[in-house]
């Protein structure tokens, strides 16, 4: 068994840090033998990428990133599941194919996207990433390999699918892709000047459009509360595409850590009026895929900017039948906090998919930066956890840090016992385990 | 071109694989791993290689070398460039500390990567010559404490490279020595990252563009080449004191 190395991992919100033995290589069979957990890029927000107790094993996947199948004429693609979606598309597009589901960063793995079964711009259309999966190649915790899809292990297959890496170690991916006219964007940018506004818009804008996507400047309030801005887009036709292939741009990287009193309301301010001017007034155009799906991107570990003590985002779907009154409980509880937000986005999300613990479902989602600040953002989590559970909503786990087991267990009900089961059969023993388990789930400290 | 690769499941030798790939090359890798070989082989045809086969060989085994490369000829219909990426590493303590493991590295990175090579040699030279392309590393260039067993291996490698091109560049035969400083691989990971640490592929850049003009020393990335030059001038009671 390859020897791991002593590593200290963190989420994208960079806190909490726990210490791991990591196990890189390009043998991802090999690394994930022994491992607790994988971990691809590390970009879930919270502790959903820990090993479950402090040292243990995980494997990465990052390595990990081969071509393994193409079939053109299908559509099908199957690879590595460290494979990052940011080399993937660079493939596919010049090819005329997309991953049909993208998430709003390009710096995830395949497996990390079956992982948190991922939902994009386009879920009222195209569902989450699982609707488009063929099949899984899985390590299971007691060494074997497996394929799983619909036919075979399908109650597997589907738990896998939103399962935060805690059914088995995912070795390959292969799903349908879609057919691209261009590799370009087609974007259209409306402003909105309050929540009713917002949520009327929305669902005409996704009605027309497949990717669909609001922008909300969540520290404003009173009757101003939920102004921003409507981003639309759909892959541009042939004509209307530059004929040159978009660009990788500038890609800076924030070279140092803020220091956390950067992050204050002042600087929200700043931040949500200078996205809420710039991505309101742009004119329609063709636009390259990354700025239109992964704006942050464009600036490398920006999560610094959020300091030592880090962030977390919190997001949450209130159904459709819970009404509009439920979403604007949510803002007005996040503005009376005094808990800076920066960075909030609304979408409409379509039907339901069929991962056994996926996050989507009918309703508006909404998602929200927030600085850790100790007990301030955690009594704020647990307001707002208990607006959606009001609601009868529920949160994304590849988000969260902070959410109680019991507002969680409240809020999955039925869902956690078919999870469970299938965890039962297949990892008795949970070997495969993580931090987010630990917390979420009740798996052994 | 023609090339067939040993080692390239991973690391440096998989980014050079995937260099030669994008341009249309012909590929024949080399390894230990079936498996791993078969899925490397389908993402090089699919990144755009000509064609892409493998066999088993194994760089502890020297019997296999000659009917590998006799059997890559063959399917190849002919080979332009051999290149060698196999090898081992450990660090220099648990070399000291494991006699059995410190005979594998030793044996591996010079004593069988010298015995392939002489194989690659004698076949290529058969067929009017080729190109003959080794890691060696900058580790080879200047004798430190912390990596003394391991450089002893990629300086005796240098040194044999060099002695190759001495002798067979006239009859067509055209070594490449490569010579990367510390690249992020699975096999430096953990490792404290140096300066100038690199990507596998921008050295696989570096190292095919030295194929491509038979240039007999590439340092990988490039700075390494005026690193080393201060580094060999360093007098020996100053590395004496030098913990790097």
């Amino acid at each position: 068994m390859k020897r791991g190395v002593p590593v200290k991992v963190a989420g994208w919100g960079r806190a909490p840090v726990r210490e791991a033995e990591e196990v890189d290589d390009e043998d991802l069979r090999a690394a994930v033998r022994g491992a607790r957990l994988t971990r691809g890029l590390g970009r879930s927000y919270g502790d959903a990428s820990l090993p479950p107790q402090a040292g243990a094993r995980v494997a990465a996947s990052r390595r990990a990133d081969r071509l393994l199948a193409f079939d053109r004429s299908e559509g099908v693609l199957r690879a590595e599941a460290g494979l990052s979606l940011e080399r993937l598309s660079a493939w596919l597009h010049p090819r005329g194919f997309a991953v049909p589901v993208v998430p709003g960063t390009a710096h995830v793995t395949l497996g990390g996207m079956v992982a948190a079964d991922v939902h994009g711009k386009n879920h009222h259309r195209a569902g989450t990433l699982g609707a488009h999966l063929r099949a899984l190649r899985l390590a299971l915790a007691d060494g074997r390999e497996l394929e799983v899809s619909d036919a075979h292990e399908g109650e597997l297959f589907r738990a896998t699918q939103g399962g935060m890496g805690l059914t088995a170690h995912i070795l390959e991916v292969e799903l349908s892709l879609e057919r691209i006219p261009s590799p370009w964007i087609w974007q259209e940018t409306e402003p909105l000047r309050d929540l009713d506004e917002l949520l009327e818009r929305l669902p005409v804008a996704s009605a027309a459009w497949p990717f669909t996507v609001a922008f909300v400047d969540a520290l404003a309030g009173g009757p101003a509360l939920g102004r921003g801005a409507l981003v639309k887009g759909r892959w541009a036709g042939a004509a209307e595409a530059p004929a040159r292939a978009p660009g990788r741009g500038l890609r800076p990287t924030l070279p140092f850590e803020l220091p956390d009193w950067a992050l204050n309301r002042a600087s929200a301010r700043l931040v949500n009026a200078v996205y809420r001017v710039t991505s309101g007034r742009r004119a329609p155009g063709a636009v390259s895929p990354r700025a239109h799906f992964h704006p942050l991107d464009v600036v490398l570990e920006w999560n610094r900017a959020y300091g030592r003590s880090g962030f977390t985002q919190y997001q949450a779907v209130i159904p459709r039948e819970a009404g509009a009154a439920a979403v604007r409980r949510l803002f007005e509880t996040v503005v009376a906090s005094g808990v800076p937000p920066f960075l909030c986005v609304v979408k409409d999300l379509g039907a339901e998919g069929a991962g056994l613990l996926s996050f989507p479902r009918p309703g508006t989602t909404v998602s929200i930066d927030l600085p850790l600040r100790g007990g301030r953002t955690q009594a704020l989590v647990d307001a707002l956890n208990r607006c959606v559970l009001e609601a009868g909503g529920r949160i994304y786990l590849a988000k969260d840090a902070l959410t109680r087991r019991e507002h969680f267990e409240a809020m999955e009900g039925a869902r956690l016992a078919a999870f469970d089961a299938v965890r039962r059969r297949f990892d008795p023993e949970r070997r495969i385990s993580s931090a987010l388990a630990v917390r979420l789930l009740g798996d052994p400290a | 071109m023609r090339a067939v690769l040993f080692g390239a499941t991973r690391g440096i030798g998989r980014a050079v694989a995937r260099e030669l790939a994008q341009r249309g090359d012909s590929l024949f890798l080399l390894g230990r791993d079936e498996a791993e070989l078969a899925r490397s082989c389908a993402d090089l045809r699919l990144r755009g290689a000509a064609a892409a086969d493998f066999l088993h060989c194994d760089l502890l085994e020297p019997r296999g070398f000659e009917p590998a490369l006799a059997r890559a000829e063959e399917v190849l219909g002919g080979v332009d460039a051999v290149v060698v990426s196999a090898g081992l590493f450990a660090p220099q303590a648990e070399l000291e500390r494991d006699p059995a493991l410190l005979e594998r590295v030793l044996s591996a990175d010079f004593v069988h990567t010298v015995g392939f090579c002489e194989v690659a040699r004698r076949r290529l030279l058969a067929r009017g010559g080729g190109t003959l392309c080794a890691l060696s590393s900058v580790a080879g260039d200047r004798a430190r404490a912390p990596a003394a067993l391991y450089g002893a291996a990629k300086a005796g490698l240098s040194h044999y490279l060099e002695g190759l091109d001495h002798g067979y560049r006239s009859q067509g035969l055209r070594t490449v020595c490569v010579k990367p400083g510390f690249v992020r691989t699975g096999m430096t990971a953990g490792l404290p990252e140096p300066p100038f640490a690199a990507s596998p592929e921008r050295v696989a850049r570096s190292i095919v563009r030295a194929i491509d003009r038979g240039r007999p020393v590439v340092y990988a990335p490039p700075i390494w080449r005026a690193v080393m030059l201060a580094v060999r001038a360093l007098p020996r009671a100053l590395m004496r004191r030098l913990r790097f």
